[in-house]
């Protein structure tokens, strides 16, 4: 694998395949290709395979992840692509990184300042409301996902809308809004293209930036001639995609209200912001007259200046592109129009006052903790069985039931990785490890388990061997987990480095895992 | 007692009790590009944006023209070029659907991101951004600010209800990481340089350039 980090913006190799033939904005001046918006720096190829399905759920009985990563990995076709396609983000997230030379410094403010809000939500918020209002916002305000989703159906109602467009939320997804709506007789319709496949195929995003990233063009293909009628035999991109535009187009112009989320909110101004790369949520917003947007009491920070400091942040860490094509701010309803903000708790107000977890409510949401993460790259989002999958599903997940999610925070090499990328400094490894210990003090965990966190516990004690222990994490990455099985921090470390290429190293730290023997 | 109560009693309850200060944000704008418009024009190229080369003759406006020429619904809000929908007339925004081309000016643009920031005040109606099959933006090269940290001390963040900053035309990468320009929006967005023949509408005596 060649290491785009010194690649210059915009060299990735351009690929015939890759574009649209009249499409020639997606080539460089230079004939270079384009991959901006999480375009892939190389073309991915694979071959149709079956798609795997996600975690069991069995109620409110433990996720057993592995299992659903057993069939992820049982599907190479898919498991190599998604292991790529995240790892090339990743890339191109340290290729945006070179280029700022204070990158570092942005995380640090980044992170002071979430922790400074954090440490005064309960201030900022009231300021953020005290604005919006006087700019013409309705504010409401909600304790927990039932609560959001009478709320919203309550606007709903008091205008007979029937119809939602909507852009895609982790939020909603947290409150099972879509099932919700569908409850009570409203359409919703997702307007972001993975979020629209996915809602399609009544599956779960798997991912918080690119919910559809785990399956193939086959897949999508499959699902879009079920649902939309497109030729099931044409799986090119560019024709699905199109398709999907048709197709959404006309629930777009005939709906009765929109709704977004917010990636940030300013208490200064009563402003809240968007970003998105399809224009979708900006569609939603501004198309029908109603817009509403469900947003998490976390996203607030206090002025406009600090808005910056993230926004500079937030795509390079996701995707690797400086920006996304859209950030959009609302600070009012448009004339004639009328604009609500539902600010959720749901669980959040409890967090902060979790000594060793509230750090969490710094998350953005970039999903760069994701990308990096080899458990998550080689097991597929769908296999955590919950809201929010990869590193940081970890430790936020088992906050929302921690007898359901208590396997999660063992799906982790604890290699650190994931916290040298979050853009906000979250100690997400640390994190996972209290959690360990946490749930071992609380529920029934494997005996193998426990093991696994003595070990852990002991290096993690000893801040310098832990650095060392972790020094080669990041090149193993590329390839494999290979430390996942020679660190030591695991039950399945007791491996021995043998030669073997980087695939089986991967199966054999999964079947140690798996089988929680060795 | 309310939610609202509720909540923010809930939050007092559970404050970390740290004493985390507030940084100061640097302006990070020691080592400027030598030219905003070149840099500008790079960074809007690399998002998949057009950026339109004034050409030889002189004429400023003959790009634009050249791409509206065979589009059946031309919408500008820019006295600088005529379309054939006009935007005034428009009651619903549904009614903008079949417009091939919108013709906007913006506000102002980011030289770090390639960015054009589009408001209420630029669009008349917001959705004509993004219902418009191609998007085509007039910028005037004095109003380029260097870095998004410059960006957010204009005024326009607090006196307008809506303020976007478009980077690119809308895109999509979502299925197996290919790029797909106009995911839902418009389908290519194209920024031409040329000052401003007109002051734009005054919202504020500090409308004026800050930087
Ligand atoms: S934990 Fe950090 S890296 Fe992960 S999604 Fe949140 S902000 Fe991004």
């Amino acid at each position: 694998m060649t290491n785009s980090a010194e690649q210059l913006p915009g060299r990735a190799m351009l690929h015939p395949e890759m574009v649209a033939a009249e499409d020639n904005q997606a080539m460089y001046r230079d004939g270079h290709r384009l991959d901006h918006a999480e375009g892939a720096s190389k073309p991915l190829r694979s071959r149709p395979e079956p798609q795997p399905r996600g975690a069991k759920i069995h109620g409110n009985r433990p996720i057993d992840q592995a299992e659903a990563a057993a069939r992820f990995i049982a599907s190479p076709e898919h498991e190599k692509m998604h292991d790529e396609r995240l790892w090339d983000l990743r890339q191109k997230r340290d290729r945006e990184m070179h280029h700022i030379p204070e990158w570092e410094q942005l995380r640090s403010l980044a992170s002071a300042i979430k922790e400074h809000t954090l440490t005064h939500l309960d201030e900022y918020l009231d300021q953020f409301e005290a604005h919006a209002r006087a700019n013409g916002i309705h504010v409401h305000w909600a304790r927990d996902a039932a609560e959001h989703n009478r709320i919203v159906h309550g606007i709903l109602s008091d205008h007979s809308a029937k119809s939602l467009i909507k852009s895609k939320s982790m939020l909603t997804e947290e409150c099972g809004f879509r099932h919700y709506m569908a409850s009570v007789g409203i359409e919703v319709i997702e307007t972001d293209l993975g979020e629209r496949i996915q809602q399609l195929d009544k599956e779960d995003p798997s991912h918080v930036v690119v919910p559809a990233v785990h399956k193939l063009r086959t897949d999508v293909a499959k699902v879009f001639a079920d649902t939309i009628g497109t030729d099931p035999e044409n799986s090119d991109v560019h024709y699905l995609a199109e398709a999907q535009r048709e197709a959404t187009r006309p629930l777009i112009l005939a709906a009765d209200a929109g709704m977004t989320g917010g990636n940030f909110v300013v208490a200064e101004t009563g402003t809240f912001v968007v970003c998105t790369n399809e224009g979708n949520a900006d569609l939603s917003a501004n198309v029908p007259k109603l817009h509403i947007a469900s947003i998490g009491i976390e996203k607030i920070i206090p002025r406009l200046e600090h808005l910056a400091v993230f926004v500079r942040l937030l795509s390079r860490s996701a995707l690797g592109s400086p920006m996304t094509q859209y950030t959009s701010h609302f600070r009012g309803p448009r004339a004639g129009g009328e604009m609500h903000v539902v600010l959720v708790d749901n669980g959040r107000s409890e967090r902060l006052g979790l000594e060793e977890f509230w750090t969490s409510l710094k998350c953005i949401r970039c999903g760069a903790c994701m990308n990096t993460c080899p458990v998550y790259r080689r097991s597929g989002g769908l296999s955590y069985g919950a809201t929010y999958s990869g590193p940081i599903g970890l430790i936020i997940d088992p906050t929302f039931n921690a007898r359901k999610y208590s396997n999660l925070p063992f799906a982790s090499s604890l290699n650190g990785s994931c916290t040298n990328v979050c853009p906000v400094k979250i100690n997400i490894h640390e994190q996972i490890y209290a959690w360990r210990r946490e749930l071992v003090k609380r529920h029934d965990v494997p005996l193998v388990k426990k093991a696994a966190m003595k070990a852990a516990g002991e290096l993690l004690s000893r801040p310098a061997a832990y650095r060392a222990a972790i020094a080669s994490a990041d090149v193993a990455l590329a390839h494999l987990p290979r430390f996942v099985i020679y660190n030591g921090l695991n039950a399945w470390g007791k491996h021995r480095e043998v030669p073997h290429p980087p695939k089986q190293t991967f199966h054999s730290w999964y079947k140690a895992n798996r089988g929680g023997t060795q | 007692m309310t939610s609202r109560d509720d909540i923010l009693e809930s939050i007092r309850a559970s404050l970390p009790r740290v004493d985390r200060p507030l940084p100061h944000v640097p302006m990070f704008d020691e080592d400027p590009p030598a030219s905003l418009l070149s840099a500008f024009k790079d960074s809007l190229e690399r998002m998949g944006g057009i950026f339109l080369d004034p050409p030889a003759s002189g004429d400023v406006l003959a790009p634009v023209r050249v791409k509206v020429a065979s589009a059946k619904v031309v919408c500008s809000t820019v006295p600088e070029i005529a379309g054939n929908r006009d935007i005034a007339t428009v009651s619903a925004t549904q009614e903008l659907a079949d417009v091939d081309f919108a013709i906007v000016r913006a506000s102002f643009a980011v030289a770090e991101t390639g960015s054009v920031l589009l408001s209420e005040t630029d669009l008349n109606i917001n959705a004509l951004a993004y219902l418009a099959q191609h998007l085509i933006v007039l910028l005037d090269p004095a109003d380029i600010v260097v870095n998004l940290h410059h960006a957010y001390r204009r005024p326009e963040f607090r006196e307008r209800h809506y303020a976007s900053f478009h980077t690119g035309p809308s895109a999509t990468a979502d299925i197996e990481g290919v790029l797909i320009h106009g995911a839902q929006g418009v389908r290519s967005l194209s920024v031409l340089p040329i000052a401003r023949i007109y002051q734009p509408q005054p919202t504020s005596p500090q409308e004026k350039k800050h930087d």
